[in-house]
């Protein structure tokens, strides 16, 4: 614990205020192609920003960023005091304190429910197998299934499983929420049960960066609503502002297009 | 044909074959105990993102599979002893040939595992904090084992037919011992026909336990055939 705090204090240095994510002219590339495009951005404790934009805009990489799934080759990004480099120690770091939840769940099949929520504290944190599964029941009867964790995920409905994959999440006390379309493979009966627990974790005062359509969502518990297009965020603004006047042409065609029906 | 079948050379000599199968299974047994983690690791190096150690490992990979096996373990048993200046008998040189190849060809049941494992499985892994040895340990491996073990048996199977070419550097395995009683009681009729029988009954199981195996895995409630 001593050598771990130690090492956070030693790549902290570079904090700079109270926000929690700090993206700084980030560029990335694949290959040629150039997904990302002087992204800037800057998340407080405690907010929550809906991410927007059509299939394709870099939307899902840009989050995918934060906690280095995918690689940027320019400009900065500092989560929590440490900056993301090709530095194994740093990424491991980041990746303790920031959650993510997929479009697919990724839930592991040959694992039960419960030992999905329990295998990261118990092999990452060092936790005992006990102490872990007590975790990560308590996480199951938030997100209210504690009768499935001795079920693998297979048996479970795509809302069940969506849900294990938040607990699963949680059980790391993650500072930081990174929600990939949570709800897109979802049936449309489905989506609620999970958006009802993202909103119960918003009002919490978790920290969350949500890449979603469920502008229902963006309008209940979002600070900031961001639009992307092309690479790029166009347009940022708190989410009265962004559904009611906004500003760029390309928001306005989105929302037209989204809102339409 | 009016052959008269006699097995009664046979069983004076069962003491003789079951040696033979001893032998058999030992170094069978003891290639796979080696074979299988070096497989695991020449996987690893095929998997690798350097290119350099990916396509050394490949290079490994096709060329035992490529080379007769038998060509392998006369070049261990007559070439190493030269090269090296040292003494190699039949069973160790049989053990050193048979890991080696078989861990090319389990290299590639395990790659071909590894590769069928949805990304999804290794970023999930890591967004919980996991290390790349964590995630191939705990959520990647135990998936992709379970897919293999049709393959898997099939090689063990194949591994233990492949050992018979042991006797060739007079190691008395199986066949080898088989030989030296049909040579010695001009009966190979009968003495190969029990041969045959030997080796059926010892790898018939294996594959009805393959299957049965296979079945058990597929109603643990998970659908890795996905």
């Amino acid at each position: 614990m001593t050598e771990v705090q130690t090492d956070q204090n030693q790549v902290r240095s570079s904090r700079e205020d109270d926000d929690i994510i700090q993206i700084k002219e980030m560029h990335k590339w694949y290959g040629e192609f150039h997904v990302l495009k002087n992204i800037n951005l800057s998340v407080k404790k405690g907010e929550r920003i809906v991410i927007c934009g059509p299939s394709g805009s870099g939307k899902s990489t840009l989050i995918r960023c934060i906690n280095r799934l995918e690689e940027h080759q320019k400009g900065k990004i500092i989560v929590d005091g440490i900056e993301l480099t090709g530095d194994l120690k740093h990424i491991e770091l980041i990746r303790k304190e920031v959650g993510m939840v997929f479009q697919h769940f990724n839930l592991f099949p040959h694992l039960t429910n419960l030992e999905n929520c329990a295998l990261a504290p118990i092999w990452v944190r060092k936790m005992p197998r006990k102490e872990a599964e007590e975790i990560g029941m308590n996480f199951l009867e938030r997100v209210k299934i504690p009768e499935q964790a001795r079920k693998f995920p297979g048996q479970l409905s795509g809302g069940q499983q969506q849900r294990v994959a938040i607990a699963r999440s949680l059980c790391m006390n993650p500072k930081i929420m990174l929600f990939d379309e949570p709800t897109s493979a979802l049936d449309p009966e489905m989506i609620a049960e999970v958006l009802d627990v993202m909103v119960e974790l918003a009002e919490e005062g978790m920290t969350m960066l949500c890449v979603t359509h469920e502008m229902g969502f963006a309008k209940r518990v979002a600070d900031s609503v961001i639009f992307m297009d092309g690479g790029e965020v166009i347009e940022s603004n708190e989410p009265n502002e962004f559904f009611n006047n906004p500003k760029s042409d390309r928001t306005k065609l989105f929302l037209s297009q989204i809102l339409a029906h | 044909m009016s052959y008269e079948w006699d097995f009664a050379v046979v069983f004076q000599n069962y003491d003789l074959l079951l040696l033979g199968l001893i032998n058999t299974l030992n170094v069978t047994g003891v290639s796979l105990l080696f074979g299988i983690p070096l497989g695991l690791f020449v996987a690893l190096l095929r998997l690798a993102d350097s290119k350099w150690v990916s396509r050394s490992a490949g290079i490994f990979i096709e060329f035992f599979r490529s080379t007769p096996p038998l060509v392998q373990l006369f070049w261990i048993f007559f070439v190493l002893p030269i090269l090296f200046d040292i003494a190699i008998d039949p069973y160790s040189a049989s053990i050193i040939a048979f890991s080696i190849q078989s861990s090319a060809f389990f290299a590639e049941v395990f790659r071909a595992g590894l590769i069928s494992i949805d990304r999804g499985q290794w970023e999930a892994g890591y967004a919980i904090g996991m290390t790349r040895k964590q995630v191939l340990r705990r959520v990647t491996l135990p998936q992709a084992v379970k897919r293999m073990i049709p393959a898997f048996l099939e090689r063990i199977i194949e591994l233990m037919k492949t050992t018979t070419l042991v006797s060739a550097i007079s190691y008395s395995d199986l066949l080898f011992q088989a030989n030296d009683i049909a040579q010695q009681t001009y009966r190979p009729l009968e003495v190969f026909s029990v041969v045959a029988a030997m080796y059926f009954f010892v790898l018939w199981p294996t594959s009805v336990a393959a299957r049965g195996l296979e079945r058990r895995l597929a109603v643990s409630g998970e659908s890795t055939a996905a």
